[in-house]
């Protein structure tokens, strides 16, 4: 097997729908139906489709926020699908993620400082306050904030600056693997290119890996070096990133193809 | 003689610790049945610039407009507060980025509609008649039966056709979109743009299109102002603007955007202290 950080086997994630009445289950949502990948050391693979594809659920999954119904994860070797809760909890520290709303993944009532330490106190217990104070610094000057902006509030940021912080908070203990949820999909174009750059920027100097989820191919196909295609739950298209968009094979990669403007 | 015309619009935001000036002298013109585009980053004021049309900004001591707005002859900021009400809505309808929270989720979109049509026709006889072709208009399958919808039954992208049901169903003479498919998917965009041109062929509807993305303007925009930190920087027909920007802005703002299959090493940002 092809050395891969992260191998995905016949996933699936079904919601039961019960019956108002009898606790019956009367439908099942296949949110993820059957899907396989790699992700390999240092790449980036790019998830893409419409809302209600399943390309969230999958990378929520990875990191048990939703069940597996079926099928394996395995993380560097390792199946993580099927370990309990604190058996997961190493992996925590290796596999991160960044979410879409900058808005709502931070807690208002929480300082920049308090959200990026907060992921410390959980992996770095021993660290005294010193210690974070200066971690948290250099996180902020990495992602292009400054050190002084620690005492601030999320309010005080704009849309770009806050998923610089979300980005901060990722990489504060020092993640493998991050699960990008559509990083970019709530911000103007302008700041869209920054993040992007940011974050190709981190995975040269960092040896990061990223899954990058998102509805724009034209984001995607920039960063990625593997596309996967979803609809409906299932993988429809899977090729490298220069391939896709020169001989897309599935119609539904056509049809997203189709809907990214041009001029 | 132009169906909207502003004159050096200025608007600033007053606390008790500064002034922000948000638009420092805006002038332009909307005429009948032609598309303008107002295209800059957040904060570059071309939200508040839409929302001082009908005055819908708060009122001094907090925020100060001047200048003069026209429509169709009549001062806006000098319009009586009972000829606002029918301006908003019958004459400039609006329709917003996050159709979710533009809607209210205890009433029914159908119920939520008629209100509008209610208001701005009291002696319309088939109100829900005018309401239910307001959503077939807009490409909503089986319209009689989604009157009865809730918000919360809907996708993003059926919500916004509601909101631009709700902006039709009393033909403005003018629509305001600011930024209608920034929270939507790429696939939906495509519809919801598609569906907004297919309206203004029926129509003679001017539409003001407020966006941060270029890519939203070819064979949509007949002329774009963009706008950067409260001014109008460059000003002129789309495709002129697309293929010759002038402005070191419009270059930036324009090479930011990822192209399908051109593969780039980085994406091209703004930098902002040198454009200062």
């Amino acid at each position: 097997m092809e050395k891969s950080l992260l191998f995905v086997d016949s996933l699936k994630v079904h919601y039961p729908i019960y019956s108002p009445f009898l606790r019956q289950v009367v439908d099942v949502v296949k949110a993820v139906d059957g899907v396989s990948f790699k992700v390999p050391a240092g790449k980036t693979v790019g998830l893409v489709g419409e809302s209600g594809s399943g390309k969230t659920t999958i990378g929520r999954s990875i990191v048990k926020l939703a069940p597996l119904t079926e099928g394996r994860i395995h993380y560097r070797g390792e199946d993580i699908g099927s370990l309990s809760t604190s058996q997961f909890f190493p992996y925590r520290k290796k596999i991160q993620m960044i979410f879409q709303d900058p808005f709502n993944s931070l807690n208002p009532r929480m300082t920049v400082y308090q959200a990026v330490a907060e992921p410390l106190d959980i992996h770095f217990k021993s660290w005294n306050g010193k210690q974070k104070r200066e971690r948290v610094a250099e996180l902020l000057k990495r992602v292009g904030l400054e050190a002084d902006h620690m005492e601030r509030y999320p309010h005080e940021f704009s849309g770009g600056q806050r998923q610089r912080i979300g980005i901060a908070r990722a990489l504060a203990v020092e993640p493998e693997f991050i699960i990008c949820d559509e990083p970019v999909s709530a911000l103007d174009v302008s700041v869209q290119a920054q993040i992007v750059n940011l974050l190709q920027d981190l995975q040269d100097e960092l040896g990061l890996t990223y899954l990058f989820i998102a509805h724009d191919l034209a984001v995607v196909e920039h960063i990625s070096d593997e596309v996967l295609v979803m609809t409906g739950g299932k993988i429809v298209e899977q090729a490298k990133a220069e391939a896709i968009y020169e001989n897309p094979q599935n119609d539904y990669t056509k049809k997203l193809l189709a809907a990214v403007p041009k001029f | 003689m132009s169906l909207l015309q502003v004159d050096d619009l200025k608007i600033s935001f007053h606390s008790r610790e500064r002034e922000t000036v948000a638009v420092k002298g805006a002038s332009f013109t909307v005429e009948k049945g032609r598309t303008l585009a107002v295209v800059g980053e957040s904060g570059s004021g071309k939200s508040v610039t839409a929302l001082s049309l009908t005055r819908l900004l708060p009122g001094p001591p907090v925020c100060r407009v001047s200048g003069k707005i026209m429509f169709d002859g009549q001062d806006v900021l000098a319009m009586e507060q009972a000829r606002l009400r029918q301006l908003r809505g019958k004459d400039i309808a609006y329709i917003f980025q996050e159709p979710s929270s533009s809607l209210n989720p205890v009433f029914t979109v159908g119920y939520q509609i008629a209100e509008a049509v209610k208001l701005h026709f009291p002696e319309e006889s088939d109100v829900r008649g005018r309401v239910v072709k307001a959503l077939d208009q807009v490409g909503i399958r089986d319209p009689e039966k989604r009157y009865g919808a809730y918000p919360h039954e809907m996708s993003g992208g059926m919500q916004q056709r509601v909101m631009i049901a709700m902006a039709l169903a009393c033909q403005p003479k003018i629509l305001v979109a600011d930024e209608p498919t920034t929270a939507l998917d790429v696939t939906i965009q495509k519809q919801i743009m598609d569906l907004l041109r297919k309206i203004r062929q029926r129509s003679s509807m001017s539409i003001i299109l407020i966006t941060h993305n270029f890519a939203l303007l070819p064979d949509f925009a007949d002329e774009v102002l963009v706008m950067f930190r409260g001014d109008i920087v460059e000003r002129g027909e789309t495709e002129k603007v697309l293929r010759e920007p002038q402005h070191p802005y419009t270059k930036a703002l324009i090479a930011c955007i990822p192209r399908l299959g051109v593969r780039q090493k980085r994406l091209t940002t703004i930098d902002h202290a040198t454009l200062a």
